[in-house]
């Protein structure tokens, strides 16, 4: 079709208007659905790191320019543990996230990873079962644990050629507990805790 | 009568059959480029990005051919895109809404459909200059051969990378090199399929 300005104007113009209609609409149907997802998953993530519970009570949180959300677990109006839904930016490629539990005297009682975009095969075995480096903080006391991996002097376990991967996961989990400590009340500001235990990017 | 059904249906499938081997978007028209060195980091990426785009790719395929009549030449590229980006948000909302862990999967790669330009390669090419049915089978063909070709990328390096196969261990992973799971591996395995795959093709 021959263009001139009157008809590529209107055209163009057509053709925004109804496909911003369609995103809209489709928007609309699926806002609901989405967040119901959402929280599905959250719920999930929150089962797998906690005791049985039966009331989560959420606070938000902010640790290195990042926002960490913390929930508190009752059980009939009894606080059984503590989740955190931590992050770091130093992954291989990206974030990660990961939602780490704790019981109240600050026990790591699991830790599941919720986001990651490691090399599969290498730093993504973060998710798995069983890893060395859920293993080297699974059932800790917290306070007792160096997060940092053993190549660096600390506690934590690497998996085997992803040492940027392990790093990152000793990161957030440090970040996870000294938000925790802020949760439960141990200690009022989350900076000043982080800053000892961070691993640093080389 | 008989005879021109057949002859049709013959047409039609040659149609399909050419994108996934003579026009192959990956390894003959090299289109799509950082899509497939990115995300073939395994066999089920791979599979599933393919997937992604092929519905994507078939969807704006259609519209495209019943709205090319309409587009002003000069506006083409523009009305193209709206149209594409569109299709791959509603696809994103949708698969978030409604299957939450497919999107868990394969939602990185959802954005980056947007950007593939065998999209917008085959709807200049093929979409604008052709009816709806035959741009619809021309989606199913590219798109069918765009996965077959990640897949079989995303398995190479898998298999070699980390000694498994769609998440499958195969028990040989600390023999492994580990270049294969990473970048230069994705160019080195694309090199030789695409050397493979036009030396068969020749013949």
């Amino acid at each position: 079709m021959k263009s001139s300005l009157k008809n590529m104007v209107l055209v163009l113009f057509c053709i925004t208007l109804v496909s911003a209609a369609c995103v809209g609409l489709v928007n609309m149907i699926t806002v609901d659905p989405i967040a119901k997802a959402k929280e599905a998953a959250e719920k999930a993530a929150l089962a797998q790191v906690l005791p049985a519970f039966d009331a989560t009570e959420m606070s938000e949180h902010e640790a290195d320019e990042l926002a960490i959300v913390a929930y508190k677990a009752t059980k009939d109006g009894e606080v059984v543990g503590y989740a955190v839904k931590t992050a770091t930016k130093n992954g291989f490629s990206g974030m990660v996230k990961m939602m780490v539990g704790f019981d109240t005297k600050g026990t790591i009682l699991n830790v599941n990873v919720l986001e990651q975009n490691e090399t599969p095969g290498l730093g993504a075995k973060m998710t798995e079962e069983g890893n060395p480096l859920l293993a080297s903080v699974q059932g800790k006391d917290a306070a007792k644990v160096n997060f940092t991996v053993k190549k660096d002097g600390g506690d934590i376990d690497a998996l085997t050629a992803a040492t940027i991967s392990s790093r990152a996961y000793a990161d957030a989990v440090a970040r996870a507990y000294a938000v925790f400590k802020v949760a439960a009340g141990w200690s009022d500001d989350v900076e000043a805790t982080s800053g000892a235990t961070q691993t640093k990017e080389e | 009568m008989a005879n021109k059904v057949t002859q049709l249906l013959k047409d039609k499938l040659l149609l399909v059959w050419r994108g996934v081997i003579k026009d192959n978007p990956t390894f003959v028209l090299v289109l799509g480029m950082c899509p497939t060195l990115g995300t073939t980091t395994s066999a089920e990426n791979g599979f599933g990005m393919g997937v992604a785009t092929m519905a994507v790719l078939i969807m704006s395929n259609i519209v495209i051919s019943l709205i090319k009549n309409v587009i002003p030449d000069k506006v083409r590229i523009p009305a193209f895109i709206v149209v594409i980006a569109s299709f791959v948000t509603v696809i994103q909302m949708l698969m978030q809404a409604f299957v939450p862990s497919l999107y868990a999967s394969l939602g990185v790669f959802i954005p980056l459909i947007v950007v593939n330009c065998i999209i917008l390669g085959r709807a200049e090419a093929f979409a604008s200059k052709n009816g709806a049915l035959d741009s619809a089978l021309d989606g199913v063909g590219i798109g069918l051969g765009f996965t077959f070709s990640l897949t079989v990328i995303g398995a190479v390096r898998e298999v070699l990378g980390s000694g498994a196969i769609f998440g499958y261990d195969l028990g040989i992973g600390s023999y492994t090199p580990l270049v294969f799971v990473l970048a230069p591996g994705a160019f080195l395995v694309l090199g030789f399929l695409m050397v493979l795959f036009n030396k068969f093709l020749k013949k």
